[in-house]
């Protein structure tokens, strides 16, 4: 065991070395191979970041949202259905919400007014409203402003800033506007006791189910909406979208393949004569090849370090400048968030399949025909 | 469902293996028929040289076969999120039918390449390199496997389908479900540890044997094979628990999660080891008697029979260790 590491560590140094001879060529490779990494690794990164946030905000939504459809539409909720789905076992609270769109002539985007639940920590005052860090940005709103809404019935409405909603909930809160009930009532004309949707909070986890299927018989018009499927499409879309990106540069893994075949089996008439010498001098087809292997894996190694982080820095550091308009969506209001770090060692498994792998097929045959040169043939020139 | 990083990958790995060794299989055959070590015809020299690549292409089918059979589980681990029911790696490659037996036709592979590798290895020890022939044969014979683990890794992704109700692992092995899973699950955990140890046991002594005496090499494939099985049920049935400190979660999978520690890659690293060795140990045996391999099969041999008599008692001494550990009471008294 001890002489076939110092075996291999002697291998290793006489690859260092020869690599360093050869620093143009060797340096044009990793810089492609880093760039192929880098690029792939900041696909991955990125998507990966943006479903985990997603999964963090979706982790203190309510397990079931139940909404009424009428004709295939989504309608009001009537007075009485509360009390209906009160009577399920296993539901911990059950509460109506009231929320809807407003459309803003000066931004020329959406508003999301919101009543907020009764026991949430932000509770806002009659004439008053919180509003989100991005509509605060965009409409330059301070606490204290008054800003006025022309409802869709045509009559004005004047609210005071009470408060900015806090930048750490821009993700979810960019639109928000969060109003009292009286308010929300006045403002959209809605029917009294009625309610935009429900949401039940379900303690044990595994009765979720059971319960959107006594829902679904108890109010046959009604649509319950499940947090985990939620969570399922996004993680599906997610991953989906990471895929499609992937096959699009897979035309570039392609050619970083093609172009390591090349350049592994174009061999100087300088490295012809090297391995002859060596093969002259007692090294045997098996050697060479061993050399050449620790040649891909420290160059290997090396690309993938750097071009990972790299990638890390550009995805965390410098928020991903090169693939947000793709991967990230658009809106007007779109909310300003940074992604919290995260690396994943399936991640790394995966992105190292995508980069290494084709990196060492392309490269099997060429190195073998380069072991195999007759040092005779080579020093004959 | 095609269109995921990790199925690309996995997809992308299996076929790139199976495309090298397919467009390989028309040398070997030209090796089969030709090679003949006492002729010094160029045909014969460019022969010598090819077998180079071919161990260095099997070498590095087996290192990607090792790499996908992680990935192939951890990614079943993550796309658990997406079907209904699926908790985790189980209920993933309970989905469709050609979960598990993807998972099982890629460590079959995962031991014949394995088994081929030391076969090879010995094979280049030897001055006249008798087993040529018989391993170009094997490497053809290896062909089926690697195809068979590949269109069933693609059928089964590409019957995945988002949201079928699929049981996840607390239901597929509970216990009066009639599938083999479910048997093992089911089996008593006086029982499940009597065949655990007794197993292991035999591996263990039968590998020490062989070392000593350089006798027994079948049986210690066999007791090795037997060995790896019970250890499978042994995880399922009384393992799992233990570390879970759970009475009803039999899942092998979700060991190797980061809630667990990664506690399962200390039983299954030594176990896939030792197995490979043990069977490796069997590949070897029909050519003890080759003139030239009479030295070499002996020496080769016992490093092996080390490497699986320690890998089996390392699984079985990290095994009783969890369950030391453990505060699961299964058994009482």
């Amino acid at each position: 065991m001890k002489t076939w590491i110092e075996k291999q560590k002697a291998l290793i140094d006489f690859t260092l070395a020869s690599l360093a001879r050869r620093k143009i060529k060797n340096l044009g490779l990793l810089l492609v191979y880093t760039l192929i990494v880098f690029l792939l690794a900041s696909v991955m990164l990125f998507t990966h970041a943006l479903s985990k946030e997603a999964g963090k905000v979706l982790e203190n939504s309510p397990e079931v949202i139940v909404q009424r459809l009428v004709a295939g539409r989504h309608d009001l909720i009537p007075p009485d259905y509360l009390e209906r789905i009160g009577r399920i076992r296993g539901v911990q609270k059950i509460e109506g919400r009231l929320w809807g769109y407003y459309y803003d002539g000066v931004l020329k985007a959406n508003y999301t007014f919101m009543v907020p639940q009764p026991d949430a920590l932000m509770a806002v005052e009659s004439g008053k409203i919180a509003i989100g860090a991005t509509m605060a940005r965009m409409r330059g709103l301070v606490p204290g402003n008054t800003i006025s809404f022309r409802s869709y019935s045509g009559k004005l409405f004047s609210f005071e800033v009470s408060s900015v909603l806090p930048n750490k909930s821009e993700l979810v809160s960019a639109d928000l506007v969060l109003l009292s009930e009286a308010d929300f009532r006045a403002f959209f004309d809605y029917p009294p006791d009625h309610y935009t949707d429900i949401v039940l909070s379900v303690a044990n986890p595994l009765e979720v189910r059971n319960i959107a299927t006594k829902l679904s018989t108890l109010l046959p018009d009604s649509r319950p909406i499940l947090r985990e499927e939620v969570l399922r499409t996004y993680e599906s879309i997610f991953n989906w979208r990471e895929g499609i990106v992937l096959v699009l540069l897979s035309g570039a893994i392609l050619a970083f393949a093609i172009f390591a075949w090349e350049k592994a089996s174009g061999l100087s008439a300088e490295e012809k004569r090297e391995i002859g010498i060596l093969k002259a001098i007692g090294w045997e087809t098996g050697d060479v090849i061993k050399m050449k292997f620790w040649e891909g894996a420290l160059v290997s190694l090396a690309a993938f370090l750097l071009g990972y982080i790299a990638a890390y820095l550009h995805v965390f550091r410098f928020s991903s400048l090169l693939f947000e308009p793709v991967l990230k969506g658009w809106a007007v209001l779109y909310p300003r968030f940074e992604l919290t770090p995260e690396v994943d060692g399936f991640q790394v498994a995966t992105l190292f399949l995508f980069t290494v792998f084709p990196y060492a097929v392309a490269t099997i045959v060429p190195i073998w025909r380069a072991a195999i040169t007759d040092p005779d043939a080579v020093m004959r020139g | 469902m095609l269109f995921q990083p990790a199925v690309i990958a996995l997809l992308l790995a299996s076929l790139v293996s199976l495309a090298m060794l397919l467009a390989a299989s028309p040398f070997a055959l030209e090796v089969i028929r030709h090679w003949d070590i006492h002729s010094g015809s160029e045909r014969q020299l460019a022969l010598e040289r090819r077998t180079y690549l071919f161990s260095t292409l099997l070498g590095f089918v087996f290192a990607t076969q090792l790499v996908s059979l992680l990935l192939f589980v951890f990614n079943a681990d993550k796309m658990a999120v997406m079907f209904v029911g699926a908790m985790c790696a189980v209920g993933t490659l309970n989905v469709n039918p050609f979960g598990f037996p993807a998972l099982i036709a890629q460590i079959v592979v995962f031991f014949l390449a394995a088994a081929w590798l030391v076969v090879n290895h010995a094979d280049n020890r030897a001055e006249d390199y008798p087993l040529v022939r018989v391993k170009y044969m094997l490497l053809l014979a290896m062909l089926p496997f690697l195809l068979a683990a590949f269109v069933l890794q693609l059928e089964f992704f590409l019957n995945l389908k988002a949201n079928v109700i699929t049981s996840c692992c607390g239901s597929l092995f509970s216990e009066d479900k009639q599938s083999l899973a479910g048997d093992a699950a089911a089996m008593s955990p006086r029982q499940a540890m009597a065949l655990f140890y007794g197993a292991l046991a035999l591996a263990v002594s039968s590998a020490s044997a062989y070392a000593w005496k350089r006798r027994g090499g079948y049986l210690v494939a066999l007791s090795s094979a037997i060995a790896f099985v019970a250890a499978l049920v042994g995880i399922l049935s009384f393992v799992s628990l233990y570390i879970y400190e759970t009475p009803h979660h039999h899942c092998p999978f979700c060991i190797l999660k980061p809630e667990y520690d990664y506690q399962g890659y200390w039983l299954y690293l030594p176990l896939f080891a030792a197995t490979a060795a043990g069977l490796g140990i069997g590949a070897l045996q029909p050519f003890a008697r080759v003139a030239s391999l009479a030295q070499i099969v002996p020496g080769t041999g016992r490093r092996l029979a080390w490497i699986a008599a320690g890998g089996f008692a390392l699984f079985a001494l990290v095994a009783s260790f969890m369950m030391w550990r453990s505060n699961l009471i299964l058994l009482e008294g």
